[in-house]
C-alpha cells in the first residue's frame, strides 16, 4: 500500500517525490497521471511542435531512470475518478482502488474552454500537452496552411512562435482584451511584442472575441471562425489558448476546500488533514499582492511540491509565498518580469523606467520596497530584482541603479551583496527546506 | 563544497578571469585563437561588476538551495547529489530564460551564439578553476 500517493505527474508531483525521499529513503511512493507519459517539459512541447525535438530523453524532466531510482510505482495513463478521503483512497478508472497515508493533488491546470458552437470539430486544438503538440503536428503536415489562435497569452505566443516555423502557414491571433500578455508585460513591452508579430506576417486581431468555431463545406471539420463583429475568418486550424483553470473536480463530495483552486495552508495542506496540494491546482500566497491567488508558473509548481513532500514525510518546511515570475523567450524577444509589475492607480506606487533601444527596463516601487519589475532585452539581472522583491528589502538608498544599464549585485549596499555572496545559496527564507534539508554536498 | 568566492577588497577589474573564462569554454582553449579567429566567439560565465572603485566577479554559487534548478522547466539544471555541482545539460535547455528570473544572483545569462542559456560550471578537469588561477591579485578564492 502507497504511504505517499501522488496525483500529477508534473513540476508539482516530481518535486514532491524528490523531497520526499531526501527526508523518508523507504516509504512506498505512487504516481498517479492521466497521461501515458514519463514526466516531460511542457514548455518544451513548442520545440517539438517545430519538429525541433523528437519525444526522447531530451524532452524528459528527468532521466528515464526516475522512477526506478527513486521507488516510485507508476500508474501513468489512468485517470482518478474520485477520492475517498474519510476511507483514504483513490479509485482510479482501471477498476483499481490506491490507499494513502498522505496524499498530494497536483493536478495542474485544464485549457479553458469558452462555451461556443464547434468546439467539437475536427481540427480544435489546446496547445498543453505532447499529444496536443502531436495532433498539431500532423494537421500541419497534412498541409493545413491558415491557423487562427484564440487568446494572446503566453501559451498563444508559444503556439504562433512554432506556427511560424512552418513555411506557408498564416496566423491570425485573436486576443479579447486591447493588448496580448497582460499576465506578464505592462502596455510598452505588450506593444513591443505585438509590433513583432505583425512584422513576422501574423495577422493580429485585439479588442476582439471568436463568438463560433463554423464548420467547413462537408461538416466535419473546421473552415473558420466567425467574430464578435460579424466577420468570418476562414481557417483550417483553430488553436484554443484562452487560458487554464484550476483542475479541483477531485475536491467534489469531500472536506477539501477550493475556492478558485484548491486552498492549502503554509505547509501545503489542505482543509483535509492528510491530503496537500500544490501548483496550478492551488492557490498560493501572494506576498507582493497580500493574497491568496492561484500562480500557475512552473517554478511556483514545484516549491510547492517540493514544501508538500517535506511534509508529508514528517518534516515541516514553510511556504512563505510567491508572486509572479514570468520569462519569455518568443519572437527573438528576451523578457522578464515579476510581482505588480503593472499596478493599478490605487495601489498609489512610483515607477522609475528606461528606456534605450531594444532595451526597457522598469521598476515599481511601494513604501521604499520594490513591488515589481519589467525588463526587456536585458535580462540578465532579473533574479537580483526578483529577490530584493521577496526579502522586501529598503532600496531608497540606491533606488535609481535599478534601472542602470550596469545594475548587478555591485550595486547593491555591499554588506548587502556580501552577506548575500556569503550565505551558499541557502536564501533565508521563503520555500527554504527544514533546518538540516538544505543540500550539502560532500567536502 | 567549494566555491569562487569573490575578495572584492584586492579585485581591481582586470577582467582576466572573464578572458580565461571565455578561452576554458572555447573551441580551441587558446586564449590568442579563442578571441581572434573562432566562429562563435567564445561566451564567459564570470561576470565583473563594477561601482566607482569597487569591483567584484561573480559566478554561480552552485547553491544549497538552487533556486534555478527548482525553476527549470526543462529538467536541463539538476543539482548533482554528490559533488553538489548545479550542473547544466545544454541539450535539454529550451531557452525560456525562467532560471535568469530565479537566480538571486544574476549569474545565468542567455548564450550569444545560441538560444540557451550559459553559465559556470567550476571547470571539470581542472582542480582549481580557472578564474580562480589566473586572478594576479587572489581576488577570487576558492574555499
Amino acid at each position: 500500500m502507497p504511504k505517499y500517493l501522488i496525483v500529477g505527474n508534473s513540476a508539482g508531483g516530481i518535486a514532491a517525490v524528490e523531497a520526499i525521499r531526501q527526508v523518508d529513503p523507504k516509504g512506498s511512493i505512487a504516481i498517479v497521471s492521466d497521461e501515458p507519459y514519463p514526466a516531460y517539459s511542457r514548455p518544451a512541447i513548442a520545440e517539438f511542435l517545430m519538429g525541433e525535438r523528437p519525444f526522447d530523453e531530451r524532452m524528459l524532466f528527468r532521466d528515464a531512470d526516475f522512477y526506478s531510482r527513486n521507488r516510485v510505482e507508476t500508474h501513468l495513463g489512468v485517470k482518478v475518478l474520485r477520492l475517498d478521503v474519510g476511507g483514504r483512497k483513490a479509485v482510479l478508472d482501471n477498476g483499481e482502488a490506491l490507499p494513502w497515508e498522505r496524499l498530494l493533488l497536483a493536478t495542474g491546470g485544464t485549457p479553458i474552454m469558452p462555451p461556443m458552437q464547434g468546439l467539437a470539430l475536427e481540427g480544435v486544438h489546446t496547445f498543453v500537452t505532447l499529444d496536443d503538440a502531436r495532433r498539431l503536428r500532423q494537421a500541419l503536415l497534412n498541409g493545413a496552411k491558415r491557423v487562427v489562435v484564440v487568446g494572446g497569452g503566453l501559451i498563444g505566443c508559444s503556439l504562433t512562435h512554432s506556427l511560424l516555423q512552418y513555411g506557408g502557414v498564416q496566423v491570425t491571433l485573436v486576443e479579447l482584451r486591447e493588448r496580448i500578455l497582460t499576465t506578464m508585460m505592462d502596455t510598452p513591452t505588450s506593444q513591443r511584442v505585438e509590433a513583432r508579430l505583425r512584422k513576422l506576417g501574423v495577422q493580429l486581431l485585439t479588442g476582439r472575441s471568436v463568438v463560433r468555431v463554423l464548420p467547413d463545406a462537408p461538416g466535419a471539420r473546421v473552415g473558420g471562425v466567425l467574430l464578435d463583429n460579424g466577420e468570418e475568418l476562414p481557417c483550417d486550424l483553430v488553436g484554443m489558448a484562452v487560458g487554464v483553470r484550476p483542475r479541483t473536480e477531485l475536491a467534489h463530495g469531500t472536506p477539501v476546500r477550493v475556492q478558485r483552486g484548491f486552498l492549502v495552508d503554509r505547509h501545503m495542506e489542505t482543509s483535509a488533514p492528510g491530503v496537500y496540494a500544490c501548483g496550478d491546482a492551488a492557490e498560493s500566497h501572494d506576498f507582493i499582492y497580500g493574497a491568496s491567488r492561484v500562480v500557475a508558473i512552473w517554478p511556483n509548481a514545484y516549491i510547492g511540491g517540493r514544501i508538500a513532500g517535506f511534509n508529508m514525510a514528517g518534516d515541516a518546511a514553510q511556504y512563505d509565498g510567491c508572486t509572479a515570475m514570468n520569462a519569455f523567450s518568443y519572437f527573438d524577444l528576451a523578457l522578464a518580469s515579476g510581482g505588480m509589475f503593472d499596478p493599478e492607480a490605487q495601489e498609489e506606487c512610483t515607477t522609475l523606467s528606461k528606456e534605450s533601444g531594444e532595451v526597457y527596463r522598469k521598476v515599481v516601487l511601494k513604501h521604499n520596497r520594490l513591488v515589481g519589475f519589467v525588463l526587456l532585452g536585458d535580462i540578465e539581472q532579473s533574479g537580483v530584482l526578483y529577490r530584493l522583491m521577496q526579502e522586501q528589502v529598503d532600496v531608497s538608498q540606491f533606488q535609481e541603479h535599478l534601472v542602470a544599464d550596469n545594475f548587478g549585485l555591485v550595486k547593491l549596499p555591499r554588506p548587502l551583496r556580501q552577506a548575500w555572496i556569503r550565505e551558499d545559496g541557502r536564501v533565508p527564507q521563503k520555500a527554504t527546506a527544514p533546518a538540516g534539508r538544505a543540500h550539502k554536498a560532500v567536502e | 563544497m567549494k566555491r569562487v568566492y569573490p575578495a572584492e577588497e584586492f579585485c581591481v577589474a582586470c577582467r582576466l578571469c572573464e578572458v580565461y573564462c571565455a578561452t576554458e569554454h572555447s573551441q580551441s582553449r587558446d586564449v590568442i585563437r579563442a578571441f581572434k579567429e573562432e566562429q562563435p566567439p567564445p561566451t564567459k560565465r564570470i561576470f565583473l561588476q563594477q561601482e566607482g572603485a569597487a569591483s567584484l566577479a561573480i559566478n554561480c554559487r552552485h547553491c544549497d538551495e538552487p533556486r534555478c534548478v527548482w525553476a527549470c522547466v526543462a529538467g536541463a539544471l539538476t543539482k548533482d547529489p554528490v559533488t553538489g555541482v548545479v550542473n547544466y545539460q545544454p541539450e535539454k535547455c529550451i531557452g525560456c530564460w525562467t532560471c535568469l528570473v530565479a537566480c538571486p544572483y544574476g549569474v545565468i545569462v542567455r548564450d550569444p551564439n545560441r538560444p540557451k542559456i550559459a553559465k559556470c560550471d567550476l571547470c571539470p578537469g581542472r582542480d582549481v578553476p580557472v578564474c580562480v588561477a589566473v586572478c594576479p591579485n587572489r581576488a577570487l578564492v576558492l574555499s
